[in-house]
């Protein structure tokens, strides 16, 4: 028995249940710390025999029952001894209050968790605590550090799974589509905060660059991903990133908060080295050219940073290098040697992905750096026997080089500490938690931090001269830098922890890098950084029916939404309206016509339009006499719940979600002038004519609240109607103050402009021709296959086209050799050349002269 | 799902007269009324039942140490393979490809009980997966396919085809 080893870890309450059976038995085994993974399962677990055999038990339970077993008992009659043990009913139920003292131990040892109903509860609980044997362990398990270490290890778990399915989410649909009831004081309150009016509020102030952080405002610093320079955006990044942080800076703005948003490309790296080799420029012309590319596509969407800036800076060298002196003077760096292919001819370091070899264990002539196909035996990419380039098929070289790793393990518990502090104060979106749980549940690991590269900041330690910092540790540091060339006071901001607020946006696949990897840098530079507090982090956008459809290269990049003469703010609309909030969601031409026509045109559009049309034609432009009746202020109340609403909603960034809000308004507003028909009130008597005012002055004051609740998501419509209504400047500063308050902000009298229609109709023929030309030509098969292989960062989408273009090869070439049907071949041959058009289009070159696809750049 | 697989668990066993079963809660635990004694419940503890009515207790392992593998496994099967939500699927596939690599049963060399009930749990997977799926897990599939065959067992379940030349030798995934 001696041989058996027992793993357990600090804080696991499992590993209560097995060191007190263990006690109870009497059954020796050694009781490691230390690392051990059960080498088929995927996640570490704890706690973990190694039996005699070889064996791992992986699983509490069958461990009790199994020291149970082998506690002295005799064991050659394999069935007298199974009875024998499950009549033993003391121990039996023994073990089953232990194991579930030990459930409940981390929740019960706090007394006041307990409501006085559950006395028996108690009592048991107290009874069984009471023995020295959980006494003894439960010490064990805690190493005198209280009760503490039991939460960390509770909060590391990511929500279990079916609870997470069973939650209600679609409560709120219903909620917001039943009509709810006001009740009389609240629209008597509606009708009181209405007739408060502007007052004398003054102009907002203009913004004034450069923004620093100010005494006493609320100073919100806010990031968005940054884009890798090599690839247009595509929409999912768009609305992933740039966009959404776009909405919340002019609603922060608009809040009157003190914001400041930046963003920039990230432009080191070994793609761009790849790619100025094949343009025949230099990696820094190869990233102005696409730092230019993605200036103006934002321009285009309306993206208002106050700095986009880039990471090819004086600025990036001198913070990334600073941050890199004092994590080295404070031991979090340490060095190690790692041996990689290179491909001469390529003159790279080989991914596992472009190498293929002869398996070391079976033999198997094509396995592939990471896994031979053959025997399942995960390989390391060095050991293949003859390894090939799959790019120019030539013989790579092992070359070993020293490199640096930030020690992760030894900032883990800073890192959890300051985790804690922010997750319960700011907003983390769902996934956000979830994954960076996760990653501390499987346990932190160094990571290395530099490359063998030219294109990069340079390390600036003598001993690994020549070398260049990774991009995942570099790439975060371009927030700072990118500050810094904005204005030289950037220190305000980002080491000023107290009195800023860190916004980080990205698409979920960032999550680590933002929330993990770049805080453990900043932690271990100790230099006072301002470390992120509210981490937004959206799912996946698909195109149209297909899945991972982003990195496919199919579908719309940012450079050709403005091709479609569909205007910048219709696309911001439907963008935002399907943000994948919360679960992933799918773009869809027809759904975009659609909305476009039923919630722009018919709804929003139509209500504002009819508004503006009754004060211009009836009331010769000015708005007229209004005296409010119970009916009048219901709409007040019912338009101030939805204010608040959308207020509430944006301040913890549900994006999505408060865009309905704007939606709701005007439908109540088309039911209220539905229902008072002001159309045919203005021919009646004196009260007819003004109940006609009434309804159009306050629809009209709808009509003005609506352009500054679309301000964050349609800046160019909210700009129109605030012209042709002449609406104040202060409007939308004075309604969105505090929790919000719907007032009277046109007052009888005031002189509107000239109304026009907002929105235009999208006609079938015209989506048709979009989904045409966009996309739907893709083939089935691949599409299945290579959903799990797909990854979402545009990065990553020419890695992954070349990956389907060399399986596609294979399956042209083998077709050849069979001698297949020849309109077989065809087909596959299609495939192949369309997937070529497609990488070009993802790397954005110029593909071959193509007869269907029109702009390319 | 459960009461099947104990009706097809007691055919294998060789039971003359079914056992009768009712179920509770929103995961449809099963429950063994039986005449003498309290009710059992939970498909591990009435399985772990029958096999003993049977008098085939080699099927809960031969050794102490089999045994505790056997019932991890079962453990297994109900805590991790049951309601495991879609994208945990592959990663149970992956584990228990990789731990199937040297093993002809799930407890080593001897077929138990843990063969069974995993077998009727991963059963709907299985038939899900295509060809070239099955292909990447080939120790879980080559395991699946010797069970489906062993005497007695498949009962109530469709045959899953699983091909034992490979399709796809040049895979690039």
């Amino acid at each position: 028995m001696s041989e058996m080893k027992l793993f357990v870890s600090d804080g696991n309450p499992h590993c209560l249940k097995v060191l007190a059976v263990a006690e109870l038995t009497g059954v020796k085994c050694d009781i490691c710390h230390a690392k051990r993974l059960v080498p088929f399962l995927s996640h570490p677990v704890r706690p973990v025999l190694l039996l005699p055999c070889g064996q791992h038990l992986f699983k509490a339970n069958p461990i009790c029952l199994y020291f149970l077993e082998v506690s002295g008992r005799d064991v050659c009659d394999l069935t007298s001894q199974w009875l024998e043990w499950e009549a033993a009913e003391l121990q039996e139920a023994t073990v089953v209050d232990i194991v579930l003292w030990a459930a409940l131990y981390p929740l019960l040892s706090n007394s006041s968790f307990l409501p006085d109903k559950l006395q028996c509860v108690a009592r048991w609980f107290e009874q069984v605590n009471a023995l020295p044997v959980c006494q003894t362990v439960a010490q064990r398990v805690q190493q005198q550090k209280s009760l503490e270490s039991l939460k960390r290890f509770l909060q590391k778990q990511p929500l279990p799974p079916a609870r997470c399915r069973n939650a209600p989410l679609c409560n709120r649909a219903e909620e917001e589509d039943a009509e709810r009831e006001m009740t009389d004081e609240e629209i008597q309150a509606a009708g009181a905060t209405w007739s408060r009016g502007l007052a004398d509020r003054p102009t907002p102030a203009e913004r004034r660059h450069p923004i620093l952080p100010q005494e006493g405002k609320r100073n919100v610093l806010i990031t968005s991903a940054l884009p890798y320079v090599n690839n247009v955006p595509h929409l999912g990044n768009i609305i992933g990133c740039v966009l959404s942080a776009d909405v919340f800076a002019r609603y922060g703005r608009l809040r009157g908060w003190n914001a400041l948003f930046v963003c920039g490309t990230d432009e080191y790296g070994t793609a761009t080295e790849n790619k100025a080799r094949e343009e025949g420029l230099s990696p820094q012309e190869i990233c102005d050219k696409y730092h230019a590319v993605h200036a103006s596509i934002y321009k285009w969407f309306q993206i208002d940073f106050d700095h986009f800036g880039r990471t090819t800076t004086e600025k990036q060298t001198e913070i990334a290098q600073d941050i890199f002196w004092r994590l080295y003077d404070r031991g979090f760096l340490i060095p190690d040697t790692v041996d990689q292919l290179h491909c001469e001819n390529c003159q790279r370091f080989l991914a596992d992905r472009f190498v293929e070899g002869i398996c070391p264990n079976c033999r198997y002539p094509e396995a592939r750096g990471d896994q031979c196909d053959k025997c399942g035996r995960l390989i390391n990419a060095v050991e293949l026997k003859d390894p090939q380039c799959k790019v120019c098929k030539r013989t790579p070289v092992v070359r070993s080089s020293a490199h640096l790793f930030l020690d992760l393990p030894k900032l883990e518990s800073q890192l959890e500490q300051w985790l804690e502090q922010s997750m319960s104060t700011g907003n983390w979106t769902s996934n956000a938690r979830h994954i960076t749980r996760s990653w501390l549940r499987d346990g932190l690991k160094p990571r290395c931090i530099t490359r063998d590269l030219r294109w990069g900041t340079p390390v600036p330690h003598p001993d690994f001269s020549g070398k260049v910092f990774y991009v995942w540790f570099d790439a975060p540091i371009g927030y700072l830098s990118i500050t810094a060339s904005y204005t030289d006071e950037w220190e305000k901001w980002w080491k000023n922890p107290e009195k800023v607020e860190l916004y980080n946006f990205m698409a979920k696949d960032n999550v680590p890098f933002h929330s993990v990897v770049f805080p453990c840098s900043l932690l271990g530079a100790q230099d006072n950084y301002t470390l992120v507090s509210n981490l937004i982090a959206t799912e996946y956008l698909n195109y149209e029916d297909t899945k991972f459809s982003k990195s496919r290269g199919v579908g719309v990049f940012g450079d050709m939404a403005k091709d479609t003469d569909i205007p910048s703010d219709v696309w911001r609309f439907y963008l935002l309206y399907l943000r994948p909030e919360g679960q992933d969601s799918a773009f869809s031409w027809a759904d975009m016509a659609l909305k476009n026509n039923s919630e722009l045109l018919n709804n929003l559009g139509n209500f504002i339009n009819r508004a503006g049309m009754f004060a211009s034609k009836f009331f010769e432009g000015r708005v007229p006499q209004m005296e409010l009746q119970q009916e009048d202020k219901r709409l007040l109340a019912q338009v101030g719940f939805e204010l608040r609403q959308y207020i509430q909603l944006l301040d913890r960034v549900r994006i999505r979600d408060a865009l309905k809000c704007i939606l709701n308004i005007s439908r109540h507003g088309n039911q209220y002038i539905q229902v008072n028909e002001p159309w045919k009130k203005i021919k009646g008597g004196d009260e007819d004519r003004l109940r006609a005012g009434t309804v159009t002055g306050v629809s009209v004051n709808v009509a003005c609240l609506l352009s500054a609740m679309l301000r964050p998501y349609m800046p160019a419509v909210s700009a129109t109607i605030r012209e042709q209504l002449c609406a104040p400047a202060n409007c939308a500063d004075a309604m969105f103050q505090g929790a919000g308050s719907f007032v009277c902000t046109l007052p009888a009298g005031h002189r509107i402009g000239t109304i026009s229609p907002l929105f235009q109709k999208l006609e079938a023929e015209q989506i048709e021709s979009l989904k045409r030309r966009f996309g739907g030509q893709q083939d089935e098969e691949l599409r299945t296959d290579y959903k799990h292989a797909a990854c979402s960062t545009s990065r990553s989408r020419s890695w992954w086209l070349t990956l389907v273009l060399l399986f596609q090869g294979d399956r042209v070439r083998a077709l050849k050799a069979q001698k297949a049907e020849k309109t077989l071949i065809t087909a596959e041959v299609a495939k192949l050349l369309q997937l070529k058009k497609q990488l070009a289009a993802a790397e954005g070159k110029n593909p071959e002269p193509s007869p269907q696809k029109g702009k390319k750049k | 799902m459960a009461l099947m697989e104990l009706a097809s668990l007691e055919k294998s066993l060789g039971f003359k007269k079914a056992n009768k079963y009712s179920t509770q809660g929103n995961n449809k635990t099963p429950i063994l009324q039986s005449n003498k004694g309290a009710p059992l419940i939970g498909l591990v503890t009435i399985a772990s039942h029958l096999v003993q009515e049977a008098a085939q207790p080699e099927l809960l392992g031969r050794t102490a140490e089999q045994r505790a593998v056997v019932r991890q496994w079962l453990e297994y099967r109900v805590t991790q393979l049951d309601g495991c939500p879609k994208e945990d699927i592959r990663s149970i596939l992956k584990e228990l490809n990789q731990y199937l690599e040297d093993k002809v049963y799930l407890a080593g060399s001897d077929f138990t009980l843990a063969d069974i009930l995993l077998y009727y749990g991963v059963h709907h997977i299985m038939a899900d997966l295509s060809v070239q799926e099955k292909e990447q897990h080939m120790n879980l599939s080559r395991w699946f396919d010797h069970i489906q065959h062993y005497p007695g067992i498949r009962q109530h379940l469709p045959l899953v085809v699983v091909l034992r030349n490979r399709l796809y030798t040049g895979g690039h995934h």
